[in-house]
């Protein structure tokens, strides 16, 4: 049977999630107990189950409570199949463009290879840049949002193609109404004044790499040279930073995120995550490395570590909070109330059918993860999309057409994990890479926590001005 | 008021059975690479 609830324990509160509504309760022992009994329509099981733990009184007051939730449609709520509006064929709405397959880094656990995914390093020309902007709008219908990612390698040693394409594409906009969303993600090495300036004046959104303290970074991320990259990438990113603040910043819509990544070497990444806050950077988000048998990779065994370093990562996150230096943690941030529809929760990522990486020649991937992997080339930007069967493959490759998913209680907040990932280590993409599945389980259960607490703080508030 | 059960959100995910599917949100990436992010935390264009 399909899970409908999910219950966990986070910092000593009992949370009661209903996974198919969306609803999250906070909830006491006797409720977390009994929901191992309660089924919806076995009050006086339940009753004869737990009667010797709690009162008979207290327990017929749960059980109410538990029906009054139930007649509301935040318990055990109807099971959901494919939405209709799932049905149409896809349209693209993301790019994910390899500016340049080279890098200025030698990244241990980089998985594009220091940026040549295991190619030629080689850098793509402003006519393939462009080219990728008209198939984008050709690809993308009627729809109006689309995304263009400047990816690598590291893009910034590729200016001529970045500018280019930006140009054009603010251009191509003017003519078509469509919108683009711009992003970079970048090492620092190369945002100098002249950079970051442009940056700005065009609108984009950056995603700066840095692994948290000096050491580990420095471990993690040596140049060419071999030597390490903190001091200069740091320097950068304050200048960044600060060209981004006051202003109309705040309205702009783009955002500056600090990126980084935790390996086997750093399990204890509240402290980089801290690092960065102390820093100055209050839009944050660290990750665990994905590599296969590697010496940096996670296995099983690390999970009850990486468990117990989420809770203090969770404390630290609500202290920081209390102490009015709250910073946003990427996995944290999630709206309960008004998150994505359910259509949004089931395709998940959209590699493979509204989300295409560009190689630096040209040829059409699923995504920035598959460029270069045996068997996934689509097609290219000249000859179109040649491979039709794979995009429709990723586009039904989703959380209800995952076997190990459609039982998972986070299925509508995980929907279905990255198909990179699990072609990696399954070589099928409806495998879930189970490492990723129980960090991304754990995640969620804290998200869950931080949520609900500052949402009971607020109606707490509320309730002492009223 | 409940003594036993504090719910915390009004969740949406049901009604958007029949509205929702528009697509103009963002591509979601859950790698380690990116923006990445699960869905849970995407906003909706709408
Ligand atoms: S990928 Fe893993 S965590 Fe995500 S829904 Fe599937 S089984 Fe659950
Ligand atoms: S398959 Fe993985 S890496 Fe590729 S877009 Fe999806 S989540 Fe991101």
């Amino acid at each position: 049977m399909k899970a409908k609830i999910h219950k966990f324990v986070q910092n000593g509160t009992y949370i009661l999630l209903d996974i198919n509504s969306g609803a999250v309760h906070v909830i006491d022992k006797m409720i977390y107990d009994i929901m191992d009994t309660f089924t919806g329509e076995n009050d006086d099981e339940v009753i004869a189950a737990w009667e010797n733990t709690y009162k008979k009184d207290d327990l017929t007051e749960a059980l109410d409570e538990l029906h009054a939730l139930m007649d509301e449609g935040e318990l055990f709520a109807p099971d959901i199949d494919v939405p209709p509006t799932f049905k149409q064929k896809g349209l693209v709405k993301s790019l994910c463009l390899m500016i340049a397959q080279d890098c200025n880094l030698r990244c241990k656990y980089c998985f594009g290879d220091g940026g040549s995914y295991g190619q030629e390093r080689a850098i793509m020309s402003p006519e393939t840049g462009m080219k990728a902007v008209d198939f984008l709008i050709k690809s993308s219908g009627p729809r109006k949002h689309l995304e263009m990612d400047f990816f690598g390698g590291e893009p910034l040693i590729n200016m001529k193609t970045v500018k280019a394409v930006t140009e054009y594409a603010r251009k191509r906009e003017q003519e078509t109404g469509k919108k683009f969303k711009l992003t970079l993600t970048t090492n620092g090495l190369l945002l100098n004044d002249e950079n970051i300036k442009w940056l700005n004046d065009n609108d984009f959104s950056l995603v700066l790499s840095l692994d948290g303290r000096k050491e580990v970074h420095d471990a993690m991320r040596p140049d060419v040279g071999g030597n390490g990259s903190y001091d200069r990438a740091i320097k950068n990113f304050h200048k960044c930073l600060d060209s981004r603040k006051g202003g109309d910043w705040d309205y702009r819509g783009v955002y500056t995120y600090l990126r980084g990544t935790y390996t086997k070497n750093n399990m204890d990444f509240t402290k980089d995550v801290l690092s960065m806050n102390d820093e100055g950077f209050d839009i944050l988000s660290m990750e665990p490395v994905v590599l296969k048998d590697s010496p940096l990779g996670f296995t099983e065994e690390d999970l009850p570590r990486i468990s117990e370093e989420y809770d203090k990562l969770t404390e630290a996150y609500m202290k920081r909070h209390h102490e009015g230096k709250g910073f946003f943690f990427f996995h944290f941030n999630m709206d309960l109330s008004n998150g994505p529809c359910v259509a949004k929760r089931l395709s998940g990522c959209g590699a493979g059918h509204e989300y295409f990486a560009v190689a630096e020649n040209g040829d059409l991937y699923p995504c920035h993860q598959f460029v270069g992997r045996e068997g996934y080339r689509l097609g290219s930007l000249d000859e179109g999309v040649t491979d039709t069967k794979l995009p429709q493959y990723f586009r039904e490759s989703h959380v209800l057409n995952k076997e190990k998913c459609r039982d998972c209680w986070s299925r509508f907040f995980c929907s279905g994990g990255c198909h990179a990932n699990a072609d990696l280590f399954h070589g099928d993409i409806r495998k879930p890479y189970e490492v990723g599945c129980e960090i991304q389980k754990k995640r969620l259960e804290c998200a869950i926590y931080v949520q609900a607490m500052l949402e009971l703080e607020k109606l707490e508030k509320e309730d002492e001005t009223a | 008021m409940m003594k036993h059960i504090k719910t915390v959100n009004k969740p949406s995910m049901q009604k958007t059975l029949k509205t929702g599917g528009c697509g103009e949100c963002q591509a979601s990436c859950q790698s380690a690479c990116k923006t990445s992010c699960t869905v849970g935390n995407q906003v909706c264009e709408k």
